[in-house]
This record gives structure tokens, C-alpha cells and sequence, in this order.
């Protein structure tokens, strides 16, 4: 059985167990022994973004401690992953990066699957998130494995490449702006009728779902979770 | 209809991007005039720059010329200056905006002018000349159809392209009819009708000046030729029928050569205007005997370009060819507009541009983005700007309390046992807080998030709670 290690990101270790508890059901169902180590923490993206240089190099050398011994480290995040792999070579001259798959670089590229066996009879729209989508290159990926999912009626969001507004510091030091972007996305999703809003990163479905609970709209879901649910 | 106010003066001089921003997004005309333009340049730039199989290899052609001249621009900058002097121009060397300014001003006077017609450019734009000659008792006239609207509504450009943007063609005609002098009365907002307002006036500036004034969109020094691109053909006016021809060019515009343009002029229109091929293409060199400008000067701009050039990571910034296909993307800037950044260049390349060219000033613009990377992906010189924000953020100054707040979320985050006792403690601390499922209110700062979102609640059981019950 192939070993993979799996970092949660400190936002799920925080905020959303479930989102990591699927990822391993995922991998485990696909056969993979999945390994946590618990030392781990954050990659250092908050600090690396808002300038703080070098709190994010310490942060990722202590990425590389922890995960140093693996061949694959699985996340479920695009832009914890797109961290390793743009930054962490100019700030500690690591290419752990190129190790660190987000799910859906997993599933597809690794593990060469793109029907993980899932089944969730929902509408579900998706929103494709900024650094998943342009720093990492996911392309449709995820929406591959969301399309093989049983039962699933995908619907389209309008604009669906624009950003949600949240940008990690961003969404409180230029908090106007980043509310403005949120109204238009929460506004999108809520004309989808969609029963539920996937995305690739909690930390937007985070910004999303704090407008939507106030709006009304798509309950936001990582779509790892919807790949973990089964008939 | 109401006297017009110049919307740059809306925004409160010297405000910081987040104030101004506040200021601009409380625009309700303005954000429908931005939403509107920039969407529809958008649209057609995606459009014809999906025609090309080859765009791709454009862009990294382009990149890679731009990173040679780079490398080789103390090199080229003479070897413009050699080509263009044997052709018959006069360069003229300025180092920052004051002394391309009084160049320019010694020039017009010499010519025994008081007056000139200009070509839109971004150069005279950055060293302020208009402001500059007024000062001076010399008066320049915009002749690009959107800067003689903001000229006329002593304004200031918002757009690096269309520096009209935030105006709608209403505005427009209220402008014209309070500002021009002879534009027809009963003048309607029908587009057709503005432009003949706009050419009949433009026309009698052109017949009647003998200096203008350009700057240039690229510098080739293999023949000392200066281009100019345009769509209105006042550009071509300017550059032909005067008899002094004064043209002000940033350093990083030059080309090794000729044929580099042939990459370039198949990026800058579909980029910039979303055409294949923009309407007027100008390219002259020195003087030719009987046609055109008899005296052709060349003022060659630093004003802080050399200064960029020494940040290996920054110095992409001055790749930049100012299509703007950045800004007509960039989600904050078609919210806040032009004016809130403050600085001519505008937008996701302004954010890296301003204070590199102005170091110590616009600290606050390398943060004017959630670092989303759609201005990347568009940019046909590849300019990587969100890895040029976040190197800025890396060198520019922070304040206490967020020093304060960064590093004692480090410390937690470098020990484990301290990170998970602090993830317990998260859902104690959210306790007060909490409203039906959701944190809601919060204490400043953490209101500047719960003003407009919720928080969810942590957990009660954890990922790690979870996974040590099953490893048993």
C-alpha cells in the first residue's frame, strides 16, 4: 500500500474537520495508507502575503521537518499547495513543492483516477478559487472528479473566475473592496439555486459562507467532501 | 445639469488606497461606468487573443526581449542615442521629471512656441507637463479624444488606456458643452455626434500649432526610430504636421531591434483595445528632409527607472507596455477605479510600479489585492505581478500592532503543543460571540471581518480529535 501524508491546513485543523476527515476516507478507499503527522501546522502563506518574510521561511523549514520524509503530501487546499510550490523555493530553497499534490492533482495526475466512487444527489455549483485555479493550474480537475460523482446535478456559476474577495489579509485590510467582490459572488451563487457551493479551499468557502449566511444562498462544501459521500 | 466636478477631486488627496477606495466604491454611477467598460474590453481582448495559436510563445518571446533589454539597457540607451543622433534628432538625457520638464519647456520656447498639441502618453502623464508648462505660462492641449475629456474637466486620467473610463457619455456631453468653447449647441450624447464636436475642435488646434509633444510606446535602438500606436489618427496629426516634434520616452521602452517589434505589435492592440491591429501605427526616425517635423528632439526619462532595474524580482515592472489588459481584469480595480491608487499608473501594475518608481511612497498598493493573479495571466509580457505585491509587502514597512499579531501567530504556529492548546482555547474564546451557529460580532479588529461576514464556529470535535479515536 502506497504511504501518503496528508497536511489538513491550519484553517481545517481549525475550522473544518470534516474536509480532512474526507480526504483520508478518499485515499483510504482508493487503497492508500494515509499518515498525519501531528506536528504539523501552517505553511506560512498568511505571513509569507502580508510581508512578514521571515516568520514564513521559519514556518516552511518547519514544513519541511514534518513532511520532509514523504514522497507525496496530499492537501486539500490550492493555495497551501500553490504556497510550497511557488514560495517555498525563494524563502528556504526547499522543492518539497513539487511533492505537495492538492486533491484533485492527486486523484487525477497520481493516482490516475477521476470516479472515486462518490455519490451525492445535490445541485451543486463550483467555484473555481483564485490560486487553485491561475498559481497552481488545477484547470477542471476538480470539476473531472465532480462530474463522475453519482447522482450529481452540476449547474454553472455566472463568473465564475472572479475572485471572491477574501486574499487572506486582504479581506480585512482593504475590507470594502474585498465586501464588494463578495456581494457579486454571493449574488452569483445565490442564481444558481444550487443546493450547495464546492470549492478547492476552505479559506474562501470561509469568506463566501460568512456573506451567504447573511444573504441567503448555496450552502458552502469542499469538494472533497462531496467525493467522500457515498450512496 | 449640474456643474461638474472633477471626480479625481472626489477622492481625498494623499488617502491612503483603502480610504480612497471607500470613497470610490460609494460611487453608485461610477461603479456602473467601470463594470460596464471594463467588461466589455474584457470580453473582447479574451476574444482576439484566443485567435493566435501561438499567443503563448508571443508572450514569452515578449518577456524574454524585455529581460534582455534589461540586462543590456545602459548598452542599448546609447545605441538608440548614436542611431537616432545620425538620423538627425537631438536626445536630450533627463533624470527624473523636473529636469524632462524644463528640457521641454527650453524646447517649445526655443521653437518660439506657446502653445502644443500632444499625443496621449503615459511619460508626460508620470512627469506632469501640463501642469508643468502652465506654471511656465506655456499651455499644452490634449488631442486623444478621452484625455481632452479629462483635460476638459480638469480632471485626471483613471485609466491607463481610456482615461476617461469612469465617464459615461452623458458626462461626456455635459462636459463638452460647458468646457469646449465651440462645441455645437443642442449637442446630443449620441457617440457620433460627440466625436465631430470633438474633431472640429481638434482640427483647428492641429492646423494651427508648431510644436507637439508625444511620448512613445517603443524605442528601437538598432535604428533609432520611436513608435507610436494609436486609434484615433491624432497621434499621426501631432507626429506629422508640426514643425518641432518633442517626444518624451521612458528608458525601459527601448528594443534591441527592429524585428522585435513584430512580437510586440501583435500583443500590445489585441491586449490594450482588443483589436488585431490598432488603426495607426507611426515610426519615424530623425529628421527627413521636407516631410514631417523639421526638428525632432528626444528627451530619454529615468525618473526612478534605474532605481527599479536594481530589484532583480521588481525590475519586471518595467517590462510593462502599458495595454492595461491588467487593469480592465483586476476585480479591485474595477471596483474602486483609478483615482483610489492614487498614482498615474492605476490598477495591478500601478500597485508594483508606484512605489518602485517612488520608493518610501504608496506603501499601502502593494496590498490593493487579494493576490488572485487574473492581471498575471493576462499580462502579454508576462509580467508575474502577484509575486512582484507579495515581494514588495516583503520589503516595505509594517505596522505594530499587525508585527505584534504576525508574530505571536508565529510563535504559536513554530510549536505544535502551543498551536493545538490554542486551537482548543479558539472555541472557548468564540464563546461570547456566537449567534445562532456563526461568530457574528466581533471586537475591532477582528469587526473589520464580522462588518459583512460571519465566522463559522470551531468545532467541537477536531480533525485531530478524530484521528487519535481511530489510530486506537
Amino acid at each position: 500500500m502506497t504511504r501518503v501524508a496528508l497536511f489538513i491546513t491550519c484553517v481545517n485543523d481549525a475550522l473544518f474537520p470534516e474536509t480532512p476527515k474526507a480526504v483520508v476516507r478518499i485515499l483510504e478507499r482508493l487503497g492508500y495508507d494515509v499518515d498525519f503527522p501531528a506536528a504539523q501546522t501552517c505553511c506560512g502563506q498568511m505571513h509569507a502575503n502580508s510581508g512578514f518574510k521571515k516568520d514564513a521561511t521559519r514556518l516552511a523549514r518547519d514544513f519541511d521537518d514534518v513532511f520532509g520524509g514523504y514522497d507525496a503530501i496530499v492537501t486539500p487546499s490550492g493555495s497551501c499547495a500553490a504556497m510550497a510550490r511557488d514560495q517555498y523555493p525563494h524563502l528556504t530553497g526547499s522543492d518539497i513543492g513539487k511533492r505537495v499534490h492538492e486533491l484533485s492533482e492527486f486523484l487525477v495526475d497520481v493516482a490516475g483516477v477521476e470516479d472515486v466512487g462518490a455519490h451525492f444527489p445535490h445541485t451543486v455549483t463550483y467555484h473555481p478559487t483564485c490560486h487553485g485555479t491561475r498559481a497552481l493550474g488545477l484547470g477542471d480537475k476538480p470539476l473531472r472528479l465532480l462530474r463522475a460523482v453519482g447522482g450529481i446535478d452540476l449547474v454553472d456559476l455566472p463568473a465564475a473566475d472572479q475572485c471572491c474577495g477574501f486574499g487572506g489579509t486582504f479581506a480585512l485590510k482593504n475590507a470594502e473592496v474585498s465586501t464588494a467582490m463578495l456581494a457579486d459572488k454571493c449574488a452569483n451563487a445565490a442564481a444558481t439555486s444550487a443546493e450547495y457551493l464546492a470549492a478547492a479551499d476552505n479559506s474562501c468557502l470561509t469568506h463566501i459562507g460568512g456573506g451567504i449566511s447573511r444573504t441567503g444562498g448555496p450552502r458552502p462544501i469542499h469538494y472533497a467532501e462531496i467525493l467522500a459521500s457515498t450512496a | 445639469m449640474s456643474d461638474l466636478v472633477p471626480a479625481a477631486s472626489l477622492i481625498p488627496a494623499g488617502a491612503p488606497f483603502p480610504k480612497a477606495a471607500k470613497v470610490a466604491l460609494g460611487m453608485p454611477q461610477l461603479r456602473r461606468n467601470l463594470a460596464h467598460a471594463t467588461g466589455t474590453i474584457r470580453a473582447k481582448r479574451a476574444k482576439v487573443a484566443g485567435e493566435l495559436d501561438d499567443w503563448e510563445a508571443l508572450r514569452d518571446t515578449a518577456a524574454a526581449v524585455k529581460a534582455n533589454v534589461q540586462r543590456r539597457l545602459p548598452e542599448l540607451a546609447v545605441r538608440f542615442e548614436e542611431n537616432a543622433t545620425a538620423a538627425g534628432a537631438v536626445v536630450h538625457w533627463a533624470r527624473d521629471a523636473a529636469e524632462a520638464n524644463r528640457i521641454a519647456a527650453r524646447l517649445v520656447r526655443e521653437a518660439g512656441a506657446e502653445e502644443v498639441v500632444k499625443v496621449k502618453s503615459m511619460a508626460t502623464q508620470e512627469i506632469e507637463l501640463n501642469e508643468h508648462f502652465e506654471a511656465e505660462g506655456l499651455r499644452a492641449f490634449e488631442t486623444d479624444l478621452a484625455e481632452l475629456i479629462v483635460q476638459l474637466a480638469e480632471d485626471k486620467p483613471s485609466h491607463i488606456l481610456v482615461p476617461a473610463i469612469h465617464y459615461n457619455r452623458t458626462e461626456i456631453r455635459d462636459i463638452f458643452s460647458q468646457r469646449m468653447g465651440d462645441a455645437p449647441a443642442g449637442l446630443t450624447d449620441d457617440p457620433a455626434a460627440l466625436a465631430e464636436a470633438a474633431r472640429l475642435h481638434l482640427r483647428r488646434r492641429f492646423l494651427s500649432s508648431t510644436v507637439a509633444v508625444s511620448g512613445a510606446n517603443f524605442a528601437v535602438a538598432e535604428t533609432g526610430s520611436l513608435v507610436v500606436v494609436e486609434s484615433e489618427g491624432n497621434g499621426r496629426m501631432c507626429l506629422t504636421m508640426p514643425e518641432t516634434l518633442i517626444s518624451i520616452v521612458g528608458i525601459e521602452k527601448l528594443l534591441p531591434d527592429f524585428a522585435d517589434l513584430e512580437v510586440f505589435m501583435q500583443l500590445l492592440p489585441r491586449s490594450s483595445t482588443g483589436e488585431r491591429m490598432n488603426p495607426y501605427t507611426s515610426v519615424w526616425t530623425g529628421v527627413q528632409d521636407g516631410d514631417g517635423p523639421q526638428h525632432v528632439h528626444i528627451i530619454l526619462l529615468d525618473n526612478g527607472r534605474t532605481g527599479v532595474l536594481a530589484d532583480e524580482v521588481g525590475r519586471q515592472a518595467l517590462s510593462c507596455i502599458r495595454c492595461s489588459a491588467c487593469l480592465n481584469v483586476c476585480p479591485v480595480y474595477e471596483r474602486t477605479g483609478g483615482h483610489a491608487y492614487g498614482h498615474v499608473y492605476p490598477g495591478p501594475i500601478g500597485a508594483i510600479l508606484a512605489p518602485q518608481l517612488e520608493p518610501g511612497r504608496h506603501d499601502d498598493l502593494p496590498y490593493a489585492s487579494s493576490l488572485c493573479g487574473a492581471c498575471y495571466e493576462v499580462c502579454p509580457v508576462k509580467i508575474n505581478i502577484p509575486e512582484v505585491l507579495v515581494h514588495l509587502r516583503q520589503q516595505g514597512p509594517h505596522g505594530a500592532g499587525e508585527r505584534a499579531a504576525m508574530g505571536a501567530a508565529e510563535a504559536v504556529m513554530a510549536r505544535p503543543r502551543l498551536w493545538r492548546t490554542a486551537l482548543r482555547l479558539a472555541r472557548l474564546g468564540s464563546m461570547p460571540w456566537r449567534r445562532k451557529g456563526f461568530v457574528r460580532r466581533m471586537p475591532w479588529p477582528a469587526s473589520r471581518w464580522t462588518a459583512s461576514r460571519d465566522l463559522p464556529v470551531p468545532p467541537k470535535e477536531s480533525f485531530r480529535d478524530w484521528w487519535k479515536e481511530r489510530e486506537k
